[in-house]
């Protein structure tokens, strides 16, 4: 790593004044304040405050409403996640062993990442809507009643395909770049030693990826737990019967909707914790520990 | 430089000028699409009655939306002087003494002409205190009625000028229906929270809560697992397993019109205030209109229907001249040429006698617009049946959907899902109740 030496005391803290600003202004102050509300009860036009201590914390762990929600999202980030990794591992596989058509390819399966989550629940809703969709009316014919508004089944369905579809793109994206740096050597002289083209994968490929895996795996969960809501809200608005109503769903709900800010602020307290701890895991695992 | 500096300073005391001569109010609503025109309109209406205020309407998305934006921008102290908040939001309102300036006291204040005895109580009664003081105006206000249709009625042997009086009869008719061929079900609805809950429970005068369902006070908790409420939980369970009935989804429902509209379902509950989308939408067929049907052995049923839609509040930590300005506007929107406009323009209801008389010749041009509004006033509300305003309520609605829910997919029976919605709906209450003292 290249070292740069300031003899001036004051121009790195200078430099670095804009982005901590950003920092400060956008995440520090705001989450201070979700903290600070953590621990009150407001009513919604802030004009009684009494100071409740963990009250609001304490109600969330007795909450059967919260529970389950924790229970949810685990359930979707995990689902999320397998499945939009899966596909784009087998994808970023097909694509890499085309020699010309790559780039093509390539272009074209990263499209429905330039779609807006909001949108993509839209255009899902759309196509498993039981009065007008498309898919209910296929699904009718081999004999499957889908309706997401009262099954929890079929909600949980729609709202994961439609999250995994759009992160898709992204993984894709990122299994192509790790196996192109796989050296084709390695392949050839395990080809060479008799090894099948399944044993070549599991073998060589698939522990050489593991630093792109373990990577993506870290962030498909972040995007899972945090940046679904738009789908969510667009399709099934956590119903029903809170089958798919994800923490930060919740958050949005209960602060939101329900006017309970002190709720609301405990629960993003409790989300920030989960995302430090995921960044520490990336940041201390991601580089140093995956063995290649 | 010198001319443009010149310039600018000429504009700016042009705009201070044109400031002082016309108060500007603000006025945050919920009304998109043609509805929002419509509000435009009568807002420019008053703006060119007069010089001296000019009441600027701007949309802020759907009720809750309007509702958190107008109590984010009070917590900043940017707030509007009027915001129109959902029947639902009325009891967070209402508690927010010092957030808000009650319509009689403003009204009052302001030497405006102002006579409560004018307002119908069916609509006036669901936004005023104990005391039958007025908190907020009624704007668009309307309540559930049975749209049905005739060509079905006629092709199954029914007399298509009769919609059910009663359930047991709604029961019967549907599986005539049914059976005959002439549609797959019998009926849906909007709103089971609105219309199947607190509707049903206001036309059998059975209570929602205590402390008169709420207007007492925020100590008032839920009763709507009640034997009246809990028996027809019961029956839409079992019609929606023989297929008489078909759930609509959630809140409004919004699969239920798509149903009704596609001769799926005969009938279809649903705000009087649909009028206007249902017959845009029947082309092939001839739409007819019912009171809610009841349960006959129930006594005092038919009592009367409750509203829904929405009042306008208005924000306290204004400059004076603006309240003057809302006094004048209120006094304008409460004229019975503004309220017959609206009302028959959108389907709600007329808030005052006055507006409901000269909308007369409307009503026998247009068979079935006057159905709610003579639902509402089929007789004097009672306790049970003036409204219900509870803290929380928002949520409340939703917890109603799913335990409906849970009770559709066989998990909770009628009596356990109801009792769930009081359990946890009170738990809201009372946090509520904490919040606010």
């Amino acid at each position: 790593m290249k070292r740069t030496l300031f003899r001036n005391q004051l121009l790195p803290w200078l430099l670095l004044a804009p982005q901590l600003a950003i920092t400060f202004i956008f995440f520090l102050w705001p989450a201070a304040q979700a903290v600070r509300q953590s621990f009150l009860r407001q009513d919604a036009f802030g004009i009684n405050t009494t100071f409740v201590g963990l009250s609001n914390f304490e109600a969330l762990w007795n909450s059967p409403e919260y529970l389950n929600s924790l229970q949810v999202t685990a359930v979707f980030a995990v689902l999320v996640t397998v499945l939009s990794m899966g596909f784009a591992l087998l994808l970023a596989v097909a694509v890499d062993r085309m020699i010309r058509s790559t780039s093509v390819y390539t272009t074209l399966l990263v499209w429905p990442y330039a779609v807006a989550p909001a949108v993509a629940g839209i255009l899902w809703w759309f196509i498993f809507n039981p009065t007008i969709g498309v898919m209910p009316y296929f699904l009718d014919a081999v004999g499957y009643d889908w309706n997401h508004i009262s099954s929890k089944t079929d909600a949980m369905t729609l709202v994961v395909i439609a999250s995994a579809w759009k992160q898709i793109s992204y993984n894709f994206l990122f299994f192509v770049a790790g196996l192109q740096s796989v050296p084709a050597s390695l392949r050839e002289a395990a080809a060479i030693d008799g090894a099948g083209p399944v044993r070549r994968f599991f073998d060589i490929t698939v522990p050489l990826l593991s630093p792109t895996t373990f990577f993506l795996l870290v962030v498909n969960i972040v995007y899972a737990m945090f940046d679904t809501f738009g789908v969510i809200d667009a399709t099934t608005e956590g119903g029903p019967a809170q089958a798919t109503n994800i923490l930060v769903y919740k958050v949005y709900f209960d602060g939101f909707v329900g006017q309970n800010m002190g709720s609301s602020a405990a629960q993003s307290v409790i989300l920030m914790l989960i995302v430090i701890a995921l960044t520490v895991v990336q940041f201390r695992y991601v580089e140093k520990k995956v063995a290649y | 430089m010198n001319r443009l500096v010149t310039a600018s300073a000429m504009a700016l005391i042009a705009s201070l000028s044109a400031a002082n001569a016309q108060t500007e109010i603000q006025w945050w609503h919920a009304m998109g699409g043609e509805l929002g025109a419509k509000l435009e309109e009568i807002t420019k209406g008053f703006n060119d009655s007069q010089d001296e205020y000019t009441i600027v309407p701007s949309y802020k998305g759907t009720y809750p939306e309007t509702m958190t934006a107008a109590i984010a921008a009070f917590r900043a102290q940017q707030q509007p002087a009027i915001v129109q908040v959902f029947e639902v939001g009325t009891g967070t309102m209402m508690a927010a003494e010092g957030a808000i300036v009650p319509v009689h006291q403003l009204m009052e204040e302001q030497g405006a002409n102002f006579d409560p005895q004018a307002y119908l109580p069916a609509v006036v009664g669901y936004y005023t205190d104990t005391g039958g003081n007025m908190l907020s105006l009624p704007f668009n206000s309307s309540t559930p009625i049975v749209y049905y249709n005739k060509s079905v009625f006629e092709k199954a042997g029914l007399d298509p000028n009769t919609p059910p009086k009663t359930w047991a009869e709604l029961e019967e008719f549907s599986k005539k229906i049914k059976e005959s061929g002439a549609a797959d079900c019998g009926f849906t609805t909007q709103w089971i929270s609105w219309i199947q809950t607190e509707n049903l429970s206001a036309w059998h005068n059975q209570p929602i809560g205590t402390e008169q369902n709420g207007f007492g006070g925020t100590n008032a908790r839920l009763t709507l697992n009640g034997p009246v409420q809990v028996k027809h939980w019961e029956n839409l369970k079992r019609l929606s397993d023989e297929g008489i009935f078909k759930y609509g989804g959630p809140v409004g429902g919004d699969n239920a019109a798509p149903m009704f509209y596609s001769q799926d379902c005969a009938m279809y509950m649903a705000s009087s205030a649909s009028r206007a989308g249902v017959l845009a939408n029947a082309k092939d067929f001839e739409v007819g209109y019912g009171m809610l049907p009841y349960y006959d052995d129930v006594e005092g049923a038919p009592q009367n229907s409750i509203i829904g839609g929405a009042s306008l509040w208005v924000l306290s930590g204004r400059p004076d001249e603006e309240y003057a300005g809302v006094a004048k506007f209120f006094e304008y929107l409460s004229t019975p040429e503004v309220q017959a406009d609206w009302a028959s323009f959108s389907g709600y209801l007329p808030i005052t006698q006055a507006a409901m008389d000269q909308m007369g010749t409307f009503y026998s041009e247009n068979p079935g617009a006057d159905t709610g509004i003579k639902q509402i006033t089929l007789n004097e509300p009672t306790e049970n049946s003036k409204g219900l305003r509870f803290g929380n309520y928002v949520q409340i609605r939703g917890i109603i959907d799913e335990e409906f829910e849970q009770l559709l997919s066989g998990s909770k029976d009628a009596q356990g899902a109801l009792d769930a919605v009081v359990e946890r709906g009170n738990a809201l209450i009372a946090e509520f109740e904490a919040q606010s003292q």
